[in-house]
């Protein structure tokens, strides 16, 4: 694992091996995590030109920019790509690749082959996606939901077989990460030891193997029906379509939490860095990784409420609901306590950081709103649940997203980015995403049906605000994809550690030499101890 | 796919490390056996809730199914995990020969039992009953959805038959180039373990689809 290899100087992984196949057959998983980003951030963005079409549309009530049937396809392409093509592996993929094995101290993940196949599967999946708008696009949600994904005239082969190929790229990596950790780890570390980073991958590695054969073989069996017309959801032949919903959210909650525990984690890595003091309640904050998976398990129930299940269930899934929402409490109370008395540092990746805390939280407690059983047959399919969930997925998952790629660019990329106009464009996200989801959160408790392509004119100022808020938040994406791809060209070289982070990447060279470390990683230093951090007692 | 990425699991550790740990292939494995585990789960869940609401026309239907040859298969696919299991045990005693021997009886069990089934699904093809027949929509919703599981499940299991059977094939086949040898075994352990989840998968789908009445 630690062979004591001293590469060349100024050889690192990006300029060791060159030419595009190099790339396409590379087994390093730095190239790998690099080839997630640029897969992700493409699909990010075809994801928000699909958003800024649906808000322009919007803009009037009985607006038919988009004809009824085009906005009902782009309303599913944008939850197919952001969901499995963007937020299920965007951070895992990308920064997860890159960092867990050397945050481990290793030379490369435990099965390096595989990850570059489950890398193949991401990109065919994605690809699939974008095709099947080509031959005409689904308009079903991305939900699929029974009968009238069996009843559509759109075409469900493609977007399924996308959805199960990317499913599979998510298993695999979810493999790779749990052993990885287990076998792959410096000897000399143990398990909690680990960054926290690595605690959030490893709970989400085993979320994505539990969960994801349950959509895998449902969608499969959508396929069947429809293809072959083997009766196991359709109603007119004895089938319950119900029962499709339960398998549905059976994957696709705990899926929000495979999406939401490596945004954790990379919460968990960005406080302590610029605070310069240890993480607050190391294994507690380890340990409501694994209860945030176990419990987000067993809760998918309240995807339901209103499907006329008993109300013994109700109340269990509810209950369950709220229990969920303690370990991911008790995660902020510690970054919190983390930053108390820490010598905070509001640089570019802290403040997504904070943005992250504050819309999260929003997020989270709109989520026990709707669980809560009474409010929640009032909300229940109004606007209220994406504007819930937009916090949750893109205030949480996505602003971490935009923290880690911050954080660790200049690792990545040997190169400094311009961090006033990072942060500019931090802030004006910030401003955007708040007009559109806020808008909608009040639209919804008023009773405008989500997903609509239409609405009475008394909404007419919320979606209004939401389409400005949603124009402003594509603007800002784009700045900000623009600075740091400009750092590439003309920012200063990067230090080995830009931020005083204390964790292994930086601790050394900058980029990574090919196997990671020049010799022996340097662990006589625990993840989060800072040399300059005043012991406060 | 299946089959590439297992053994891909298995391999890449000997070919980009140097270095040989059979303890994370196997781990990976179960991992992967697991997903397996809850993809067939998922299927028993369906085959549960909706044995439950239509138990009658469940049961009556479960007449309709060939009981000796569903039995004779189970047999086979029994007797294919004990030389898949004489296969490892003979590696590891350096028994490269008879090895491959239990291998290649392996694959012939698999291959029996595929014909076997291949003739239960094409007698009931003959009869007009696959799940899109007129002969079927006419029946009522519980015995349609029984034919549904009956040819989704043991056609599933089918398919993992004829990944299990290629990947013994792959095995043999490292046996011979000395990749897989009695010091580096785990290959044909992994391919074990994968050959007794498809017999025990089959050893819960014979009852519920042959015996339940």
């Amino acid at each position: 694992m630690t062979t004591a290899v001293v590469s060349p100087p100024n050889e690192n992984y990006l300029n060791a091996k060159r030419g595009v196949m190099s790339w396409l057959v590379t087994i390093d998983h730095k190239r790998i995590g690099v080839m997630y980003l640029c897969g992700v951030i493409a699909f990010f963005l075809f994801g928000v030109v699909l958003q800024v079409l649906m808000r322009t549309d919007l803009l009037w009530p009985d607006s038919q920019w988009l004809s009824r049937d085009l906005y009902n396809r782009f309303l599913t392409l944008h939850g197919i790509v952001m969901i499995f093509v963007f937020i299920v592996p965007g951070i895992p993929g990308a920064f997860g690749n890159f960092f867990l094995p050397i945050l481990l101290g290793a030379e490369d993940v435990a099965f390096p082959k595989l990850n570059l196949l489950s890398w193949y599967c991401f990109v065919t999946g994605a690809l699939l996606a974008v095709i099947s708008v080509v031959l005409g696009g689904i308009d079903t949600g991305w939900t699929f939901y029974v009968p009238y994904s069996l009843q559509t005239g759109t075409t469900l082969l493609w977007p399924i077989l996308a959805a199960f190929i990317l499913g599979w790229s998510s298993v695999l990596t979810g493999i790779n990460f749990v052993v990885t950790a287990h076998r792959m780890r410096d000897p000399r570390m143990s398990f909690f030891q680990m960054p926290l980073f690595v605690w959030s991958l490893y709970a989400t590695g085993w979320v994505q193997v539990v969960a994801t054969p349950v959509i895998g073989i449902t969608l499969v069996l959508l396929l069947l029906e429809r293809g072959l017309g083997i009766p196991i959801f359709d109603p007119t032949r004895g089938g319950d379509p119900v029962l499709f919903e339960h398998l549905f959210w059976i994957y696709s909650h705990p899926a929000v939490y495979i999406m939401l525990l490596p945004a954790m984690g990379v919460v968990s890595e960005i406080i302590p860095t610029f605070s310069r003091k240890t993480i607050f309640g190391y294994k507690f904050i380890a340990f409501s990784s694994v209860a945030i998976a176990a419990i987000g398990s067993l809760v998918w129930g309240h995807h339901m409420f209103t499907t006329g299940m008993g109300d013994t269930a109700r109340i269990v899934f509810s209950f369950l609901t709220f229990l969920v929402a303690v370990p991911s409490a008790v995660k902020v109370f510690n970054w919190i306590a983390t930053m108390y008395k820490g010598s905070i540092e509001m640089a570019t990746p802290m403040v997504w950081t904070m943005m992250f805390i504050f819309l999260f939280s929003i997020g989270g407690l709109t989520g026990l709103y709707l669980a809560t059983l009474g409010p929640n047959i009032h909300l229940h399919d109004t606007a209220f649940v994406p504007a819930h969930f937009h916090y949750t997925m893109l205030g949480g998952v996505g602003t971490l997203f935009f923290g880690a790629l911050h954080y660790w660019w200049p690792k990545m990329f040997g190169k400094m980015y311009n961090q006033k106009r990072a942060t500019i464009g931090a802030v004006v996200f910030f401003i955007g995403f708040n007009l559109i989801y806020f808008s909608l959160f009040l639209a919804g408790y008023l009773g405008m049906p989500r997903r609509y392509a239409d609405y009475l004119p008394e909404y007419t100022i919320y979606h209004r605000l939401a389409s400005i808020g949603g124009f402003i938040m594509a603007v800002a994406f784009v700045f900000i994809f623009w600075n740091l791809l400009v750092s590439l060209w003309k920012g200063e070289d990067a230090p080995e550690n830009p931020w005083g982070g204390a964790t292994l990447e930086w601790r050394t060279a900058t980029p990574p030499p090919t196997l990671n470390f020049d010799g022996e990683p340097d662990l006589s230093r625990g993840a989060y101890e800072y040399p300059e951090q005043v012991e406060d007692v | 796919m299946t089959t590439h990425s297992l053994e891909n699991a298995q391999n890449n550790n000997e070919d980009s490390h140097g270095h040989y740990d059979p303890m994370a292939a196997k781990m990976g494995m179960w991992l992967f056996l697991f997903t397996e585990g809850l993809l067939f789960g998922t299927l028993f869940l369906i085959y549960a809730a909706y044995a439950t609401k239509y138990r009658v026309e469940f049961e009556e239907t479960s007449y309709d199914l060939n009981k000796l040859l569903g039995a004779v298969n189970t047999l086979i696919l029994l007797t294919s995990s004990l030389t898949m299991a004489l296969a490892i045990a003979a590696l590891h005693r350096g028994a490269k020969r008879l090895c491959q021997q239990c291998c290649g009886a392996t694959i012939a069990f698999s291959l029996v039992f595929l014909v076997i089934k291949g003739y239960e699904w094409y007698h009931k093809i003959h009869e007009g009953i696959y799940p899109a027949s007129q002969e079927v929509q006419l029946m009522p919703a519980g015995k349609q959805l029984f034919y549904g599981l009956y040819f989704v499940m043991t056609g599933i299991h089918g398919i993992h038959v004829v990944l299990g059977a290629a990947l013994i094939l792959v095995a043999m086949h490292f046996i011979c180039k000395e990749k897989v040898t009695q010091e580096r075994s785990v290959f044909l352990e992994n391919t074990g373990l994968y050959w007794h989840l498809v017999d025990l998968v089959w050893i819960f789908l014979f009852p519920l689809f042959y015996l339940i009445h």
